[in-house]
């Protein structure tokens, strides 16, 4: 008998073609939205991981203050670090390669008619290192130029193109305040980060060249941190951590005024962003999971009537409620399963082509695309089985003169 | 017919049923206490103006509309007492109903309609086709097996209708005004039909109509004015 009832249920979807489209529809547009808006979510959270991690996992950033991690910059309530900071870094630490000291400003940046407002980096030769920097053209810092704070500076590539266009940079002159400097190299573009950021948006400049005509003052806002090979983040970290403090004098039981950073927690603090998206495009597909729902609640509601005197005849034929409502029960599960199925493959299809747009690792999760085929196959299930239920225990007759 | 003795159990019979629809005001008394005796072979025809409650009585013998008082045994057992799959069953084994309205299935061929109480009755696909076609044939339709009922006219689909209600081989055959939309031609050799099946085989048939031609063909006939059976004579035919 359940043969026959699964035959019957088929027969029931050929007969109602057009019920049966619609119904599969709204199944597929609400799984495929689902699997392909949270893959491609969770795919750029992964290249957002897997982009810092390329940073270098060996690079650690020390900054003011405890709040970095919250996000935004450090609270200047915290006092600054100085060049000695970092050089004791540097020279007493054997688990730090580099130490390099980031002093940064927001200004402007002129070259005759043009301009851009930009990062203004003051450090020396050891951050381009530390970074992993490599010159496009020109040359990097002199000791002379760094030691005496020559009015010389490196340019990044957004800087360049939007100051000079096409035109060679190196050797020419630029003004950044009352600073006139000359363009002595520039770095290979970097591009933009996975968060949208233009990593080449900057101009570098000695750091004593900074201090003196940018800042007015001597202090050190990052330093830059690369580990030595073989040594773990975590143990370079601890030692850092002990040093600044000593240096800092925090006494035992005080908290830190300081924070060392590894790229793990970066990435963390990064994702945050992403996974801010991910629920955005999660909502998005909530939303459609939603209208694909009361498009086929709609459908099922519309054929009650039809049928609602389908199951009367059927009753009066002496078909017992039961079978029917396993005919129509089986009947919104292979609706289900078929647009469940197609939703899948469309999904997955959707969020691969767009994972190679936005070029991010496509990766499809388990979880999602059950939770998406769960969903709309309860509310197929649900809203096919109900009615009939209902139909089903009435009079036969009232079923027949159902309106 | 009438010579049936006392002590037997009649197939159908009503005791005092109503069937009230609506409170107060709008309350409508479609069945006002019918007492009925129906045995195993007859051939009872009901007639009566509109509304007098024809197929409302129907519809309570066919088990498919439960009385608002009274008493129906059928074959002797209190149908008020059988569960609603109970009823099923017998509709499914002993009942075959034609509706005023046809009722067939849209988008579903002649034939898949035929075959319909059959699924039901447990039939192998090949069983059923037989036996489908053999009632359409005897309704003269198999010509048409494969139409659906958007495409047949309103006597063609009575007449699948009517199919569908004999391809099951019931003990009873409840139907509502089956020649209500066939010429003069078509309804004699239904009702010839009918009859024949009432004397080789035994089946007990119920008929509503409300031509005088058809219920002759009956043994017996039913008068049914404001939900209460005003004559119950035997047929010119019978007598
Ligand atoms: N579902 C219903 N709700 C309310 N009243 C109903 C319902 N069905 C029938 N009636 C009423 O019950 C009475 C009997 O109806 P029924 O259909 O049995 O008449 P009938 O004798 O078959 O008439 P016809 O010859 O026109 O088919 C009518 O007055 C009708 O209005
Ligand atoms: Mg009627």
């Amino acid at each position: 008998m359940i043969w026959e009832t699964i035959k019957l249920a088929v027969q029931a979807i050929f007969r109602n073609a057009m019920r049966s489209f619609l119904t599969v529809l709204g199944i597929v547009i609400g799984v495929a939205a689902v699997i392909a808006m949270v893959t491609v979510g969770q795919g750029s959270t992964e290249q957002v991981t897997t982009d810092v991690e390329k940073l270098g996992s060996n690079v650690l950033m020390v900054l003011p203050g405890q709040d970095a991690m919250e996000g935004g910059p450090a609270s200047t309530a915290y006092s600054l670090f100085s060049i000695r900071d970092n050089d004791a870094v540097q020279d007493q630490l054997s688990v730090v390669d580099i130490a390099a000291p980031l002093s940064i400003a927001r200004s402007r940046a002129v070259f005759s008619n043009e301009n851009r407002r930009t990062d203004i980096v003051g450090t020396d030769n050891r951050y381009f290192q530390a970074a992993g920097w490599e010159l496009a053209r020109g040359r990097f810092f002199e000791t002379a130029e760094i030691q005496s704070g020559k009015p010389v500076c490196i340019l990044g590539e957004t800087v360049r193109s939007e100051l000079f266009g096409y035109a060679d940079p190196i050797g020419e002159t630029i003004r950044i305040k009352t600073l006139s400097c000359k363009v002595i190299g520039l770095l290979q573009s970097k591009g933009a980060s996975t968060f949208g950021s233009d990593q080449d948006d900057f101009v570098i400049m000695p750091i004593k060249t900074f201090h003196r005509r940018i800042a007015g003052n001597a202090d050190v806002s990052t330093i830059y941190v690369s580990v030595r090979e073989g040594v773990s983040t975590d143990r370079a970290k601890e030692e850092i951590e002990t040093l600044m403090r000593e240096i800092r004098r925090i006494g035992r039981g005080e908290d830190d005024d300081f924070t060392v950073m590894d790229m793990k927690q970066i990435a963390t603090m990064l994702s945050g962003i992403t996974d801010i998206l991910t629920g955005l495009l999660s909502a998005v597909a909530a939303v459609s999971l939603l209208v694909g729902g009361i498009g086929i609640m709609n459908i099922m509601l519309v054929s009650v009537t039809e049928r609602t005197r389908e199951i009367g005849i059927r009753l009066a034929v002496g078909a017992q409620a039961r079978q029917v409502l396993t005919q129509f029960l089986v009947e919104a599960i292979v609706l289900s399963l078929i647009g469940g199925l197609i939703g899948i493959v469309v999904g997955l299809a959707l969020a691969l082509i767009g994972a190679n747009m936005l070029s991010i690792p496509f990766t499809p999760d388990p979880k999602i695309i059950v939770l998406a085929f769960a969903f709309s196959a309860a509310v197929g299930v649900i809203f096919g089985y109900f009615p009939a239920r209902r139909a089903a225990r009435l009079n036969p007759i009232d079923a027949l003169r159902h309106e | 017919m009438n010579n049936v003795p006392a002590a037997k159990t009649p197939l159908i019979a009503l005791h005092r049923i109503t069937r009230i629809y609506g409170h107060g005001e709008t309350e409508v008394r479609a069945l006002d206490g019918v007492n009925l005796k129906i045995n195993k072979g007859e051939f009872v025809a009901i007639m009566g103006p509109s509304g007098s409650g024809k197929s409302t009585a129907m519809n309570v013998i066919g088990c498919l509309d439960s009385p608002t008082g009274g008493q129906y045994l059928f074959d002797g057992v209190e149908v008020a007492d059988l569960t609603q799959d109970q009823r099923a069953l017998l509709r499914r084994h002993y009942l075959g109903f034609v509706f005023q309205g046809y009722n067939l299935l849209a988008r579903t061929s002649a034939l898949q309609n035929v075959e319909l109480p059959l699924i039901y009755k447990g039939l192998l696909r090949a069983e059923r086709e037989a036996a489908a076609h053999e009632a359409l044939e005897k309704v003269g339709l198999a010509h048409r097996a494969l139409h659906d009922p958007s495409e047949l006219s309103g006597g063609q689909q009575q007449r699948v209708a009517i199919a569908r209600a004999l391809a099951g081989k019931p003990k009873v055959i409840l139907a509502d005004e089956p020649t209500g939309n066939l010429d003069t031609k078509r309804s004699a050799e239904i009702m010839e039909v009918l009859q024949h099946l009432n004397r080789t085989e035994g089946l007990t048939i119920i008929m509503v109509t409300h031509e005088e031609a058809m219920a002759q063909y009956a043994d017996r006939l039913i008068w049914m004015v404001d939900g209460r059976i005003e004559r119950d004579t035997p047929t010119q035919r019978a007598a």
